[in-house]
């Protein structure tokens, strides 16, 4: 599953926008808040439970804070997909899966974006913890994929350079 | 042919695996650098693979001088192929005035030009070519080609490349992989690829997500991939992996709605995959990296990725007569990157025992054109194709003053004639003009045809442009395309060199971060630029304006006929700061 997901705020709809069936497998997510994955094309989330406050966030640890109530440690149990240079920075594919059992809680940053948070997902039990997703980056940046294992919080970080281009050899 | 017999033994150089390959030179080889070249495959050598790159569509022999600044920073400073001029002599055991001085490096470019005469033409290369697999015998040999074969000259570009594939097909080459190729569009690219008679290869060039799901054309709809990753090929009774790598950052470096389907990127964690499976699955005695990622993407990506042979590199367009030796968890690999516009054949002679390699020689041959008798059937060829456009490409436009080329970090004559022109013909302050590695030499008195205009200019997105920028707009597009050249992790470089300045010079520290490297802008009256004020500036090549202008050759060659005569009346120079003493950067 692809979700679309973004640093805008009022554009953190809970839609799901496309099904690609290469990477359906193994990759169910839900959103934050939603609860188990529906089947409906639209997930409504619950109002109470959407964390406004974590998404307006423009620190990793005011972010991490706001969303988790703790910090991150890294871990090599994490695999972060994402490009060197993004070929377009207004859709950045990224994608995270992990081996860290017990998983409840995936999340994406972009620590140099207006809004730290691009994306957080809940995961339920028994679902595989891999999700991909596109965020928007506004310029180069340290991206961290953000694991809630265990009531524990590991991280992994890629930098994704973006730039103007042209010039090639 | 002066240089070539550095032996490389990979038994010899157990010792040093992560070191230079100069540690595993066969001493007694060393010698031979300015003596007869060797003939023949050593005896225990049983495989030969005979590798090209970059040949720009330079179906003729050319001149080209290789770089008086091509800096490395960082780990890559005076590490090849950051060494140039007497470092690169002096560290390959090169004698000052030989063929091969001439051949790898600027120095004494004019007389020596004079003296050994053009390199490359694919008539030429087809004769050496041709008695190089003799020597290996039959079933023994495989012609690899790295890309950026078909973009270049003003016929690959009204052929859209055409011309060059009817030629590697002539000249048997047998795998490729691309750069440039892209930029013929989707359409284009799969014309070509339907006559090229070999494979083309391909790795990390993907679907997008979106053109997956509309079920665009793949090779394999469950990766993605849009070309074969890997093509095996039995050789004297060893099958061998050829796994190739497109350009990495053909939509950054080029327009992406040129291939707005396909997405592109290194790709180690494939890489490996495909790697491991040519090993577990196909038996392969050895694993090949045909490669357009540049040298130094190259060398980072062979100290992450096990059980690569050898990367067969280009892209940068580095001459490197010795392969580097990576060491990684796997064991080893050796890199290599070979030059461009047809200058120069690698051989690589391979001794190979079940499921590994034993011992290895490489030689990167220059190729006198005037050494080698033209080959007639390619020569005709090359006739043949040329023949509907001969009269506009053979142009006389304007005669050469100074020596014209285009190579190094930051300037190149040739350049500062179009910055030249392009200021006065569309009446600008200030020309940004691409900082390509592509683009032929030309000696004084020469007259310059239009086709060799095109050989500096031809592409698919030609169009110039004006514009009003900000001198903190110019500044920040300068530090944008300076840390593609300079940043310390290979895999953010794009492999182009920087950006020409015409109308101003500046300052360049190489060794800052982005931000903090261009300094001191000024005018060509001196006056500083400054951060809000607005300038008029033209340029070409764009990924992003629209194509609405006339082509660069056609504002350049106005302004030639006009003058007869190409003089550089003001040359705009760059400072360079805390590069004293880096064996990439000779003041000439």
């Amino acid at each position: 599953m692809t979700e679309t997901a973004s640093d805008n705020l009022a554009d953190f709809l809970p839609r799901r926008r496309q099904m690609l069936a290469g990477t359906l497998a193994g990759s169910l997510a839900a959103l934050f808040g939603a609860g188990p994955a529906q089947a409906d094309d639209v997930v409504l989330a619950d109002p109470k439970a959407y964390p406004t406050a974590a998404f307006a966030q423009k620190t990793e640890a005011d972010a991490l804070k706001a969303m988790f109530g703790r910090t991150a440690t890294v871990s090599p149990k994490i695999s972060l997909d994402a490009p060197d240079i993004a070929e377009n920075g207004a859709v950045v594919p990224i994608a995270v899966k992990t081996d860290l059992p017990d998983v409840t809680a995936i999340a994406i940053l972009a620590l140099d974006n207006p809004f730290t948070i691009s994306a957080a997902y809940r995961i339920p039990p028994g679902t595989a913890a891999a999700v991909s997703s596109r965020i928007k980056l506004a310029k180069t940046t340290t991206v961290l994929a953000v694991v809630e294992a265990g009531g524990q919080l590991y991280s992994a970080s890629r930098s994704v350079k973006v730039t103007l281009g042209g010039c090639g050899g | 042919m002066g240089l070539t017999r550095r032996a490389m033994l990979a038994g010899a150089g157990a010792g040093a695996l992560a070191g230079r390959a100069r540690a595993a030179t066969d001493p007694a080889a060393a010698n031979a650098v300015g003596g007869p070249a060797p003939r023949g495959p050593s005896p225990a050598i049983g495989v030969r693979i005979l590798h090209i790159t970059d040949t720009h569509a330079q179906a003729a022999p050319v001149r080209f001088r290789e770089p008086a600044a091509n800096i490395g920073v960082g780990a890559a400073r005076g590490r090849p192929p950051h060494l140039v001029g007497e470092a690169f002599l002096q560290d390959f055991h090169l004698a000052p005035g030989t063929s091969a001085a001439h051949a790898f490096t600027f120095l004494d470019f004019e007389r020596l030009a004079h003296r050994y005469g053009p390199l490359g033409g694919f008539a030429h290369l087809k004769t050496l070519i041709d008695a190089l697999r003799a020597e290996a015998g039959p079933g023994r040999s495989l012609l690899v080609d790295g890309g950026d074969l078909t973009q270049g000259s003003g016929l690959a570009n009204l052929t859209r490349g055409q011309d060059m594939v009817a030629l590697a097909n002539l000249l048997g080459t047998e795998v490729m992989t691309g750069h440039w190729e892209f930029t013929y569009g989707e359409a284009g690219l799969r014309a070509l690829l339907a006559a090229y008679k070999g494979s083309f290869v391909a790795q990390n060039v993907f679907l997008t997500d979106e053109a997956a799901f509309a079920n665009a054309p793949a090779f394999d709809a469950a990766s993605g991939r849009v070309f074969p990753p890997y093509v095996i090929r039995e050789l004297g009774g060893h099958p061998i992996a050829v796994i190739g790598q497109a350009f990495p950052y053909v939509p950054i470096a080029h327009p992406k709605r040129l291939t707005p389907d396909w997405t592109f990127g290194i790709h180690p964690h494939k890489l490996q995959a495909v790697v491991d499976e040519v090993r577990g699955k196909h038996k392969v005695d050895a694993v090949l990296l045909l490669s357009h990622n540049g040298m130094d993407v190259d060398l980072a990506l062979a100290a992450r990725v096990r059980g690569i042979d050898v990367i067969l590199g280009g892209h940068t367009h580095d001459a490197v007569p010795v392969p580097q030796v990576v060491g990684n968890p796997g064991g080893r690999t050796f890199v290599t990157n070979a030059g461009t516009a047809g200058k120069f054949v690698a051989v690589l002679d391979l001794s190979l025992a079940r499921g590994r390699l034993v011992d290895l020689r490489y030689r990167l041959l220059p190729v006198f054109a005037e050494q080698h008798r033209a080959d007639p059937a390619m020569a005709a060829a090359i006739a043949h194709w040329r023949a509907p456009h001969a009269a506009m490409l053979g142009e006389e436009l304007a005669e050469v003053g100074p020596l014209l080329y285009r190579r190094g970090n930051f300037t190149g004559s040739m350049d500062q004639v179009i910055c030249d022109a392009l200021r006065t013909e569309l009446d600008a302050e200030i020309v940004l003009s691409p900082g390509f590695r592509w683009g032929n030499s030309f000696l004084p008195g020469h007259k310059l045809t239009m086709e060799d205009l095109l050989s500096e200019t031809a592409i698919t997105y030609p169009s110039v442009y004006v514009q009003t920028m900000t001198g903190a707009a110019l500044k920040g597009a300068m530090e944008d395309v300076c840390d593609n050249l300079f940043n310390r992790n290979p895999f953010y470089q794009q492999g182009g060199d920087m950006v020409r300045l015409g109308g101003m010079d500046y300052a360049c520290a190489p060794r800052e971060k982005i931000g903090n490297r261009i300094s001191a802008m000024t005018l060509n009256d001196g006056t500083a630029i400054e951060a809000s004020k607005s300038y008029k500036v033209a340029g070409w090549a764009s990924v992003s304006l629209p194509q609405d202008r006339e082509p660069v050759w056609d504002v350049v060659a106005r302004h030639l006929r006009r003058n007869r005569h190409i003089v550089i009346p003001r040359p705009n120079r760059v400072k360079l700061i805390g590069v004293a003493g880096n064996p990439g950067y000779a003041a000439t």
